[in-house]
């Protein structure tokens, strides 16, 4: 049996008929065409589902669609505004906070809701936000370092360069 | 050089723009119309007899268009899926491994039937309703088990479960007769789950009027693919296409075709409709191959005064149920168990073991972790031997700058290394001598602070032909480039090599636009598809893209330099000697002013007028067969602290100073390594896959098969020295698999040090706090002595020589090689005994709490 759904999607409403069972984020991906938002895992550890949900962020496995009714949803596709990356996006772009790209979308996604409720965390804060995300290709070093930058940018802080070309190797 | 000077410099990857916006291609993002939806029917049991299958009821669900069993491929699938001929040359058995088991099902996870349906949930449902006859069979998972003569055989057809038995040196007993003193360990590398974050996906599609199928495949080598996967298909190579597009991930285990990679194209082909399957993380976790699972008992032999002289190391490798496709590499651990240090000898032997679990095959690092791992920690229990500080023995017998090109035990050439300069920086980046004092004063307050080195060395950059091709059944490991400029000076560039997170669309570029003295701009990076570029690329893998394909590039791109550079001199009357490029600009000695532009003379390769003989066009096909491996190395210091009431380690500093030569972009070099640390750091500490007794994997999601979070992954410091290759022009060699090759050995040597109050000197991996608390528990209830440096006395000649028995054609020693030698001193017959409390108990995890 079918059920209808409304929701908002990155601003625009749309209705559905979707199973009962059908997960948030396959609703996302499959029915809405939003493949920005990814699938890690089956058991809700890694993160890469995350989207935005009434300002909170979700992990969209853990929900059906179906209880996605009425709420505003904001995934990866909505974040920038149009041309412009959000400092989020231009910050893992700039400090190479991302290698196969696969977890970023969950990660970035994450990473705004800790700073519209913390703008300014400790990177101790920064590591426990993002502690419900997995990556495997970054050791996180360079995750920690743009949610660091990021912040500073949101904030009105220095403003790093729109984007670096060369310079010069480091090494001896 | 070039203006752009691109080589060198800090670019930002061009591929990011895209990927940070949800503009990712991976294949479960990507539909073609009418695409169905594929979901196996996969055994739970280790190891079971498959008395019969009936799919009725699964064909009357809801969605369903076909059920697949091994008697459905017939004709469709020929012969079994491929396994990498030599890499081990005494191969002793090998299992035909099916893509569907006709009846007996060798692990748990495999597939043994599959569902085809209009929908993803539709599929997952009808194979639920598949209903699989087995009866249960004997099983083993455990090397030393599966080694007994009364075990279980991993297929019922087995007359043992030895792989292979391969000796590659025989002999270290003059270096052994020399020696004052032996130290003896059982290092173990416990099973890991690759875990890329992308898991496997498949999508085919058959068109019958061409004959032709198109495979998207989440991998790391698609021609490899066409190759292997076209030819069980029956289709030649022109009528295969393969595209890995965005992949998620790979490090390793997206090299070997898969039984799923035979079966989506043949379902594809059945039932006429595309196909499309994604592995879930449960599935990824059971049957994507695993790496490492192996033991080593390794004896080291040395003088009093720091000289290293001799090692025996065998090499038991827990193969899983079938040989994987590249999992006869990993014997490559024993080639590399010297590290960077010089020896009389080392003998090597290594046994691959047939067991009822998946497969293991190559994971970041493949085999040079675990040789890397096992030399730092033998270096280690022999300084405490003899009482040196481990820095002492490694500068002691350190291969020396000026011995390269070094040819090592097992008659490898290293190219270049200067191991002291690398040492010493990380040294005194960690602060060692203040380290050593706090260290000194923590002991006198009962705090465990312990440091651990790890100066790694690695052969990668594979291959040249003339090492790789009778390893692979005559494909010799050398790359491809295909570079392509159009009328308006547009450069496009086929790389064989393949990016999953590398950053191969902007290194490569660097490269391009360097050679041809062009903006990076004007450069456009193509790979992935068997369908477009040269006719054979060899992936990414072993830390080669850059050292070879990047060669293969280079190379290209000089081609299509040099005819332009005969354009140049033709429009300019001039002979090509007289002919200067530079910086993207042809002029002739000593007129710089009047200079033509490299994109002018690629439009006037598109006319007419063009000198004697020559064709239109500008374009140029490279393939580079590298003289040598390449050789990185580096230094990696780990401070820890262990809290001896809970086990738990407090990773404090975390040093690393690598040396990859010549680095075209040190931002996506620092990424790799922080990537690699974090997968050693991983092993050492949290993961591991852990089957129950009834050989059932208890570690099925990633609650608790634990990758690290943020929370665990310490700050690093890293920096490097810079000594070029000289097997190749860029002066390059491989950095992918550093980080994870270094790592384990540092982290494990510092909590070993910590522990040493204790009389510990050997932890097995993972070194969670749970196995710590209890080694640590047991050590205080024995008193320090029982198993401190003081125990295992050096030895003299004879008690050395007593106290290992050659590597003999048993098996596997058993328990006596289990711990260190004890009291060597005066020989009993029948020489060495053990103290089991070393003994690694595998099945304990590193569970998430
Ligand atoms: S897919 Fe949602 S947490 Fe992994
Ligand atoms: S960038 Fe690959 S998993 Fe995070």
């Amino acid at each position: 049996m079918k059920h209808k759904v409304a929701t908002t999607i990155n601003g625009r409403g749309r209705q559905d008929e979707v199973e009962a069972r059908l997960l948030l984020v396959h609703y996302i991906r499959d029915v809405a065409g939003l493949t920005g938002t990814h699938v890690g895992c089956d058991t809700s550890q890694c993160g890469a589902c995350t989207v935005i949900i009434d300002g909170k962020a979700v992990k969209s496995c853990t929900m059906f669609a179906v209880q996605a009714e009425g709420r505003q949803i904001m995934t990866i596709e909505g974040l920038a505004d149009g041309d412009k990356l959000h400092p989020i996006q231009q910050a893992f772009w700039d400090e190479h906070g991302l290698q196969c790209g696969y977890c970023t979308p969950g990660f970035i996604m994450a990473a705004k809701y800790l700073l519209d409720t913390n703008p300014t965390p400790t990177e101790d804060e920064i590591r426990k936000g993002l502690e419900g995300n997995l990556c495997r290709c970054t050791g996180y070093v360079n995750i920690i370092k743009a949610v660091k930058t990021a912040s500073q940018v949101m904030s009105g802080g220095a403003k790093p360069a729109e984007m670096p070309v060369a310079t010069p190797a480091s090494g001896s | 050089m070039a203006i752009t000077q691109m080589i060198g410099a800090k670019i930002h990857r061009r591929e990011d723009p895209r990927l940070v916006s949800g503009g990712g291609r991976y294949v479960d993002d990507l539909k073609r119309s009418n695409t169905t939806y594929a979901a196996f029917v996969r055994s739970p049991y280790a190891h079971a007899k498959i008395r019969m299958i009936d799919p009725s009821e699964a064909k009357k669900a809801p969605g369903v268009i076909a059920v697949l069993t091994a008697k459905d491929l017939d004709g469709v699938v020929l012969g079994p899926a491929p396994v990498a001929p030599a890499f081990v040359a005494e191969k002793k058995t090998v299992p035909d491994r099916p893509p569907l088991p006709l009846e007996e099902a060798v692990y748990q996870g495999q597939p043994v039937a599959m569902v085809i349906a209009e929908e993803k949930y539709q599929a997952s449902d009808a194979a639920a309703l598949v209903h699989v006859d087995y009866e249960p069979l004997p099983a083993v998972w455990d090397l030393e088990k599966a080694l007994q003569p009364d075990s279980p055989k991993a297929h019922t057809a087995l007359a043992d479960n030895i792989a292979w038995d391969l000796t590659y040196n025989a002999d270290a007993e003059a270096a052994f007769n020399e020696a004052e003193v032996t130290v003896k360990e059982r290092i173990l590398q416990q099973r890991l789950a690759p875990t890329p974050m992308e898991p496997r996906a498949v999508m085919a599609e058959w068109s019958p009027h061409e004959g032709s199928m198109t495979m998207w495949i989440s991998n790391q080598g698609p021609h490899f693919i066409r190759l292997f996967v076209g030819g069980a298909l029956g289709l030649p190579e022109s009528k295969m296409r393969v595209i890995a597009p965005d992949v998620g991930g790979g490090f390793g285990s997206k090299i070997s075709p898969y039984a799923e990679d035979y079966l989506v194209p043949a379902a594809a082909k059945i039932t006429g409709r595309p196909v499309r399957w994604t592995e879930s993380r449960t599935e990824s976790i059971q049957v994507t191959t695993h790496g490492r699972g192996q033991i080593f008992d390794v004896e080291v032999a040395g003088r009093k005064d720091g000289t290293l002289l001799g090692m025996k190391v065998t090499q038991y490798l827990d193969a899983g149920a079938y040989v994987g496709t590249f999992g006869a590499f990993q014997p490559c651990a024993c080639l590399i168990a010297g590290g960077g240090y010089k020896w009389k000898q080392i003998a090597a032997r290594t046994v691959g073991v047939l067991t009822n679990r998946v497969s293991t095959d190559p994971y970041r690092g493949a085999g040079r972790p675990e040789g890397t791992h096992l030399v730092e920690r033998m270096v280690d229990l022999f300084a405490r031997e003899i009482g040196m500080d481990p820095v002492a023995v490694r500068k002691k017998n350190f291969i020396q700058p000026g011995d390269f090109p070094y040819t090592q035990n097992f008659g490898l050439v290293m190219d270049s290394g200067d191991y002291e300069k690398a040492l010493d920086k990380a040294l005194q980046l960690v602060g060692y001598e203040q380290v050593r004092r706090e260290q000194e004063e923590g002991r006198k307050n009962g705090k465990y602070i312990g440091i651990g080195l790890s100066t790694w060395i690695e052969i990668c950059g594979f291959g040249p032909s003339a090492a790789t091709a009778p390893a692979t059944g005559g494909i010799g490991l050398v790359e491809s480039a295909q570079v392509r400029v159009t009328p308006t000076g547009s450069v496009m560039v086929w790389t064989g090599t393949h990016s999953h997170g590398q950053g191969h669309d902007t290194t490569f570029a660097q490269i391009v636009a360097d050679t041809l003295g062009v903006p990076m701009e004007q450069v456009e990076l193509r790979h992935g598809d068997t369908g477009e570029g040269t006719a054979f690329g060899y992936g990414t893998y072993g830390s080669r893209s850059l050292a070879v394909g990047g060669m293969a590039i280079r190379r290209a791109s000089q081609k299509v330099v040099e005819k332009a550079k005969k354009l140049a001199a033709h429009a300019f009357e001039a002979a090509e000697e007289d002919v200067v490029f530079d910086q993207g600009k042809f002029y002739v000695k000593g007129s710089p002013d009047n200079a033509k532009a490299f994109g002018e003379m690629a439009f006037a390769a598109y006319g007419t007028g063009l000198p004697e003989g020559m064709e239109q066009g500008l374009e140029a096909v490279s393939y580079f067969d590298p003289p040598n491996f390449v050789w990185p190395f580096g230094a990696h210091v780990c401070v820890v602290e262990v809290d001896p009431d809970t086990g738990a380690v407090d990773m404090k500093k975390y040093v690393a100073v690598d040396d990859c030569g010549n680095v075209i972009n040190p931002m996506i070099v620092e990424g790799q390594l922080h990537g690699g640390i974090a997968q050693g750091i991983a092993q050492a500490l949290f993961e591991e896959v852990v089957y129950a007794e009834d050989g059932s994997l208890r570690t099925g999601t990633l609650l608790d098969y634990a990758i690290p979070t943020a929370n665990e992954m310490p700050p690093l410091t890293l920096d490097n020295t810079v000594t070029p290759s000289p097997s190749n022009e860029l002066g390059v060699k491989g950095i992918g698999e550093a980080g994870t090759i270094a790592a384990s050995a540092a982290v494990i040597n510092a909590i070993c040090d910590a522990l040493a109050p204790l009389g510990i000197a050997h932890v097995d991996m993972p070194a969670s706090p749970d196995r710590l608390w209890k080694q640590i528990q047991d050590n205080r209830g024995k008193g320090v002595s029982s198993n401190g440096s003081g125990a295992r006395g050096a030895s003299g000649m004879a008690g050395a020589a007593q106290a290992t028995p050659a590597t003999g054609q048993d098996p596997m020693p058993g328990t006596e090689n289990r711990g260190h030698v004890e009291g060597t001193g005066g020989p009993p017959p029948g020489g060495s005994q053990g103290s089991p409390q070393q003994g690694g108990d595998q099945q304990m995890g590193g569970e998430r709490q």
